[in-house]
């Protein structure tokens, strides 16, 4: 079961500097933890306390996983997930 | 020290920029004031040159915070990607503060590479007149403001 995940430039550190690595995972929950085995650190950048973190996006095949189950979306081998930080910010 | 040693890949301590990207990112930040207006300007891959001027929705609404509407954002970045580009510039407005970013901007900022470009509209509002424009390396929670040239067009 291979899922391509493309990494934002922040979090290529935990990657070697790769723009996209390979991981495997039933839900996003298993792949991140699929992930943070390989990477150590990147899950830490993604979840607080549980959830995804409120100024990082997801997506499964261009879907945002905040509307397809979340942490437990499932996914299926070919699946292409997509990390992206938020560009937010403001005065307040 | 240079701005962003942090990433050590690219040490630019001035943020050159032609003059209709300049007055592109001033017109939509006086055409939505109160809200704050927010953007990129994308360039080629470690180039470092503001070449595409992109405007995008404030899906906040906000006239205190900005974020890209998050299928606006995967579209922007998929499109980069595909064109070999990278945010050269990431520009949003204050409408009542000066140009400088706030601690939620410094937190949020997630591109090491980019120019975080902030333009303050609380003198003028929506009409004539100048705004203060102002550009920042946010880098790991370190601001460094820099130095903005306006040129008339990129060399």
């Amino acid at each position: 079961m291979a899922i391509e995940v493309k990494i934002p430039t922040i979090l290529r550190t935990y990657t070697g500097g790769e723009k996209a690595v390979s991981a495997e995972g039933a839900s996003l929950s298993t792949l991140i933890d699929d992930l943070e085995a390989n990477h150590a650190g990147i899950k830490d950048r993604l979840i607080d306390n549980g959830d995804l973190r409120r100024f990082v996006n997801v997506y499964v095949n261009d879907e945002d996983v905040r509307f397809i189950g979340g942490l437990q979306a499932e996914l299926k081998d070919g699946d292409s997930v997509v990390i992206l930080p938020a560009v937010a910010g403001g005065a307040r | 020290m240079q701005p962003g040693s942090g990433t050590g890949t690219r040490l630019a301590t001035v943020l050159t920029i032609d003059q209709a990207t300049y007055d592109a990112i001033v017109a939509h930040a006086k055409r939505d004031h109160p809200d704050e207006a927010c953007g990129i300007v994308a360039g080629p891959e470690g180039s470092d040159r503001a070449e595409r001027f992109i405007e995008m929705v404030n899906a906040a609404g906000s006239p205190t915070f900005y974020e890209f509407d998050s299928t606006d954002l995967l579209q922007l970045y998929k499109e980069m990607d595909a064109r070999d580009e990278e945010p050269v510039i990431v520009y949003h407005s204050h409408t009542a503060t000066e140009a400088y970013p706030s601690r939620t901007d410094i937190g949020l900022a997630s591109e090491p590479h980019a120019h975080y470009v902030l333009v303050s509209t609380r003198e003028h509002g929506n009409n004539e007149g100048p705004v203060e424009f102002r550009s920042y390396r946010i880098v790991d929670g370190e601001v460094t403001e820099e130095e903005v040239t306006v040129v008339a067009t990129l060399s």
